[in-house]
């Protein structure tokens, strides 16, 4: 192997990185907002939101994500001048805007079933000893149901930004240069797809790890009742042993 | 040109592309089911390392799930596709060809789907085998049968049973990864889409119905698997 080539290659596409993380980011934080519509929307009870809400799941996590982003950004294309005439079309020029608005109508899909399975774990004891405290409406939300189903998401949340991460590779194929696009311009010039492909999965594995790694540090933050408490009187301990 | 409607434009008139959409699926299909085939022969072998190997096996085992996981498909079908070129070129170089080789965009594709495929079933099989009870290999066991006859006859029957769910997602996964196989020029469901969409100047019109054609496998195949779960559980008592 050829560790001058791989250190310039590691440099080069660590410039791609900022894009990586931006698409993450940015789809992810519009998605969850987008996500807790759709998982409230299943959990309204009307008829019509409800069957909004789960056609809208089938069909964003049942066809592939590159179709989707080629539908947005090919496919819109077809009425240009109605977009124009609406002035949406700067929007949906840019590789970079359509990128983002797929992944973040996609992982509004995913994420709205894992928010869903959240809220549906808060315990209805918690939420009836809140009323009959006196909450209700979003104080009981905002204090109880949200706090709760948060602690219990945040592990399926955490798999699904890293797949968010995998994801924003797609962006590569309509001309977006994030770190696999920027593999995929040095593996067809060098034509060293075995070292180009270990750099490269060394970039992702580092983001991924430290993403899983700043997960735990929340979980291990947001759970202080499953710690074990700190060792204030180690007389009193040795007794419970 | 006269504007055809949608129906003329994917049926199977003289102008539609309904046969050659359809013969994609076809091909989207099939590379999907062979890169789940071998991705299972792997997941088998690596679920083995993980379970009962040495210590390297096991090293190997998980270090190989981990890295297949955590990079993105697309980055593995440009090592295939790339690299599998370059070391043909490097073979035919020998005997004194030169220039760029393709290899057959079929068989990197299903090999890159079924490598990554693997590390997820072999997790699921991993899973599944936990869920054995450990009384019946030792009953096995203690009737004499041997390690092979033990595998097929106990191991593997309840494996599988409880690998459907698990097996289900991963085959899913697969066919949405079956679409980025198209970067290779492999005409499948997504590639013929393009090609259409380029030729006809009606992009909208084919990526809808590619995506169609796929929430119609996705639906199917759902279906298939819950069919194969309750048959497979036929015989089992349910806790609830």
């Amino acid at each position: 192997m050829d560790f001058e080539f791989m250190q310039d290659t590691f440099l080069r596409l660590l410039s791609g990185v900022p894009l990586t993380l931006n698409l993450a980011f940015t789809s992810v934080a519009f998605g969850a907002v987008f996500a807790m519509l759709l998982a409230l929307m299943r959990m309204s009870g009307v008829k019509v939101l409800d069957w909004f809400a789960r056609a809208y799941v089938f069909v964003f996590r049942g066809s592939p994500l590159l179709v989707q982003i080629f539908l947005i950004y090919y496919g819109l294309g077809q009425f240009r001048p109605t977009l124009q005439e609406w002035g949406l079309w700067t929007f949906f020029r840019e590789p970079y805007w359509c990128a983002i608005l797929a992944l973040t109508l996609n992982t509004a899909a995913y994420a709205s079933e894992i928010i869903r399975g959240g809220l549906q774990s808060v315990p209805h004891q918690q939420v009836e000893a809140a009323r009959a405290c006196g909450m209700s409406g979003f104080l009981l939300f905002r204090r109880i149901v949200f706090p709760i189903a948060v602690r219990q998401a945040l592990p399926a949340y955490g798999s699904e930004l890293i797949l968010m991460v995998k994801a924003t590779s797609l962006a590569s194929i309509i001309t977006m240069m994030e770190v696999t696009g920027i593999a995929a311009k040095l593996i067809s010039q060098t034509f060293r797809a075995v070292e180009v492909f270990v750099v490269a999965g060394v970039i992702y594995l580092i983001l991924n790890f430290t993403i899983t790694r700043i997960i735990m540090a929340i979980e291990w933050w947001l759970s202080p009742h499953l710690r074990r408490p700190p060792a204030v009187k180690p007389a009193l301990e040795a007794v419970h042993v | 040109m006269q504007h055809l409607s949608y129906f003329e434009l994917v049926g199977f008139g003289p102008q539609g592309w309904g046969l050659a959409l359809l013969t994609a699926t076809g091909m989207t299909l099939a590379v999907a089911l062979c890169g789940f085939l071998a991705g299972s022969v792997l997941g088998t072998f690596v679920a083995w390392a993980k379970l009962s190997g040495g210590l390297v096996a096991r090293s190997v085992a998980d270090g190989y799930t981990t890295i297949l996981r955590g990079i993105p498909d697309l980055l593995v079908i440009y090592l295939f596709y790339f690299g599998g070129s370059a070391a043909l070129g490097a073979i035919a170089s020998l005997f004194g060809e030169d220039g760029f080789i393709g290899v057959p965009a079929f068989l990197t594709g299903a090999l890159a789907i079924g490598i990554v495929s693997g590390a997820y079933q072999a997790e699921v099989f991993r899973g599944a085998f936990q869920v054995v009870s450990r009384g019946e290999i030792e009953a096995a066991r203690s009737v004499g049968m041997h390690r092979w006859l033990m595998f097929r006859r106990i191991i593997a029957p309840q494996v599988l049973r409880y690998a459907i769910p698990g097996l289900g997602n991963t085959w899913q996964l697969v066919l949405k990864e079956s679409a980025l196989i198209s970067v290779t020029g492999l005409v499948e469901l997504l590639r013929q889409s393009h090609i259409a969409a380029g030729s006809t100047r009606r992009p909208f019109d084919f990526y809808v119905t590619a995506a169609i054609l796929y929430l119609l496998i996705t639906w199917v195949s759902t279906y298939l698997f819950q069919r194969a779960e309750t048959h497979s559980m036929r015989g089992m008592r349910r806790a609830s």
